[in-house]
């Protein structure tokens, strides 16, 4: 008993020997993607050079030039905000994993049906609905100012480690709706097969829904992240010397504004990749589900 | 408990599997209205009746994946719907098959097979896996161990979720129209391995669309409509003889739809 292969007609098949239509077709094919190569870049190149020359040709450009574009300025400030940029790095890098897992948490509390943990839920639904209310930046002045204040044992002092903590309970709450969702979105009839099987609710969650799940929200998981790197720079309200900082000390010093370009093309530099990885992630799990993949 | 070689029902023994009267009804309407029902062991029995009448919704009480309403159900000695009675433990000595497969697509035919023995049976890997692989070989699988769930045909699918279903050795086996979703060349793999579970003695309720099929393979046969059991009785006679006037309307519009 053996999967039925109905793929070989009966009797020998003829070998494929490409035909004239096929060569001529394929010759015509590439040639039209050859057409269309140089539409793209002959575009692209009257694209940039309308907008370069309606930018220079406003009044205020060599003066906005000087301020933002200034090569000398840039290559003076560029050291130390970028060893500012090294503290943004460190913050994200330490908040990621932590949101993660809080996220994580938060999200299966808001799941839980048992009449016991009734109030683990409702502190769930309550964390999310305020942090995700809290602007950041103000979260970030509530717990870097806030906090130090009580005068609590053991509440670091350090302004980075305050501000990477307020990021964390910021993006929690979000972090937390994302995989909430991700949950919702498999099938009820995944979780009856598995309870069918024997398998308890939290071995039914662990093994078949958590896994699905997960993988279904990497694209957008990936997506606060980018804006996590970003928002890195919120903690500069509280004075660390991360990048921001250090370009607000250079440009305070000259009255230029170009260590705040030096600056952007950091966070860009950091998060262009990410931003690309989510469209190739995301692309990949539109052809799999192209494909009549198990998208049950 | 290993399946005998018995074939048949075994009418004399104590039912395996007996329902009574049971009712079940969503948003206050009824959909089961005090189905009575007793499986003896080896006993084959299909369920028929049209679209809605309840035959899904029986099945899922049977597994406590839904609440009854009123009435009760044992599994052997057990009143399965008992308050105190622990639904995992219950739903282990029951295989449930459903229409839509249902596998988990994010594991290999293997770990689906494998994951119910290891993680609620407490099998060791290796126990569970020699398992699974002596039914794929037995059932003409054994080459798709390792293959994804959405490389398979329906076909295949079916017959794993079978064989995931059956893996633990349950006493019990509920068929919830495990053909319907198929084309009509790949019920027959599936009808197959049924065929083969009656044969080892495996006790089954099915409830199916597959007159045909209902036929051949139950011992006994159900026919529901609107929630009530209306009449049940030996496969044979049931499709040359029912007592029942509806049971005769119900089956001459089958086969007139089919004759179309
Ligand atoms: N979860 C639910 N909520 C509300 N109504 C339901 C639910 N499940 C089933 N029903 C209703 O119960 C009735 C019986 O459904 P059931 O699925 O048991 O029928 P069935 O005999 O299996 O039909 P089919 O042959 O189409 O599978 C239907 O009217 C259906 O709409
Ligand atoms: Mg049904």
């Amino acid at each position: 008993m053996t999967a039925p292969d109905h793929d070989a007609p009966p009797g020998a098949a003829p070998a494929w020997v490409k035909s004239a239509r096929q060569l001529d077709r394929e010759r015509r094919q590439r040639r039209q993607s050859v057409r269309s190569g140089s539409i793209a870049t002959a575009s692209t190149i009257l694209f940039v050079v309308v907008v370069a020359v309606a930018l220079t040709a406003t009044p205020g450009w060599s003066r906005v030039k000087e301020t933002f574009f200034d090569w000398d300025e840039f290559a003076t400030a560029f050291p130390d905000v970028l060893s500012g940029f090294w503290l943004n790095v460190q913050i994200f890098l330490l908040a990621e994993p932590v949101i993660l897992v809080l996220g994580l948490l938060v999200a299966l509390a808001r799941g839980l049906r048992n009449p016991l943990f009734f109030p683990l839920r409702a502190l769930a639904t309550l964390y999310t609905d305020v942090f995700r209310g809290i602007p950041t930046i103000l979260l970030v002045y509530l717990v870097g100012f806030g906090l130090p204040a009580l005068r609590l044992e053991g509440v670091p002092s350090s302004p980075a480690v305050l501000g990477g903590f307020a990021l964390v309970l910021s993006y929690s709450a979000y972090v937390a709706e994302v995989f909430r969702s991700g949950i919702d979105s498999i099938h009820p009839s995944q979780r009856a097969a598995a309870r069918s099987l024997g398998l308890s609710q939290a071995q039914s969650l662990r093994f078949v829904v958590l896994p699905q799940a997960v993988r279904r929200v990497v694209p957008p998981l990936l997506n606060d992240f980018a804006s996590l790197q970003k928002d890195t720079a919120l903690v500069a309200v509280l004075g660390p010397l991360e990048a921001l900082r250090q370009a607000q000390i250079h440009s305070a010093e000259t009255f230029n504004y170009t260590p705040y370009l030096a600056a952007a093309v950091l966070f860009i530099a950091l998060t262009v990749p990410m931003a690309r990885f989510t469209d190739h992630l995301a692309a990949r799990a539109e052809r799999r589900r192209a494909s009549g993949g198990g998208g049950k | 408990m290993k399946p005998s070689k018995q074939t048949g029902p075994d009418t004399g023994a104590e039912p395996l599997l007996r329902i009574e009267g049971v009712w079940k009804n969503y948003h206050g309407h009824h959909v089961l209205r005090g189905v009575d029902l007793e499986v003896a062991p080896h006993e084959v029995v299909c369920l028929i009746g049209a679209s809605g009448s309840g035959k899904s919704t029986l099945l899922r009480c049977v597994n406590l994946l839904e609440t009854v309403d009123d009435g009760a159900i044992w599994l052997g000695r057990d009143e399965i719907t008992d308050v105190g009675t622990d639904p995992d433990e219950v739903r282990r000595r029951i295989g449930m098959v459903f229409q839509s497969y249902n596998l988990f697509p994010h594991m290999s035919v293997l770990d689906n097979i494998t994951l119910a023995p290891v993680r609620a049976h407490r099998w060791t890997r290796r126990d569970a896996e020699a398992r699974a692989r002596e039914l794929l070989d037995r059932f003409g699988l054994a080459d798709k161990a390792h293959a994804y769930p959405d490389r398979l045909s329906g076909g295949q699918q079916q017959r794993v979720a079978i064989i995931r279903a059956m893996a633990c050795e349950p006493s019990l086996l509920l068929l919830d129209e495990v053909t319907s979703a198929l084309d009509p060349e790949l019920v027959t793999e599936v009808m197959g391995i049924i065929r083969e579970l009656k044969d080892s003695g495996m006790t089954m309720v099915l409830a199916t669309h597959e007159m045909g099929f209902a036929r051949d393979i139950a011992d006994t046969v159900c026919f529901l409509q609107d929630g009530v059991l209306l009449e049940r009785g030996p496969a044979e006679q049931m499709f040359t003889e029912p007592r029942e006037p509806r049971t005769r309307a119900f089956l001459q519009r089958v086969l007139e739809s089919r004759r179309l």
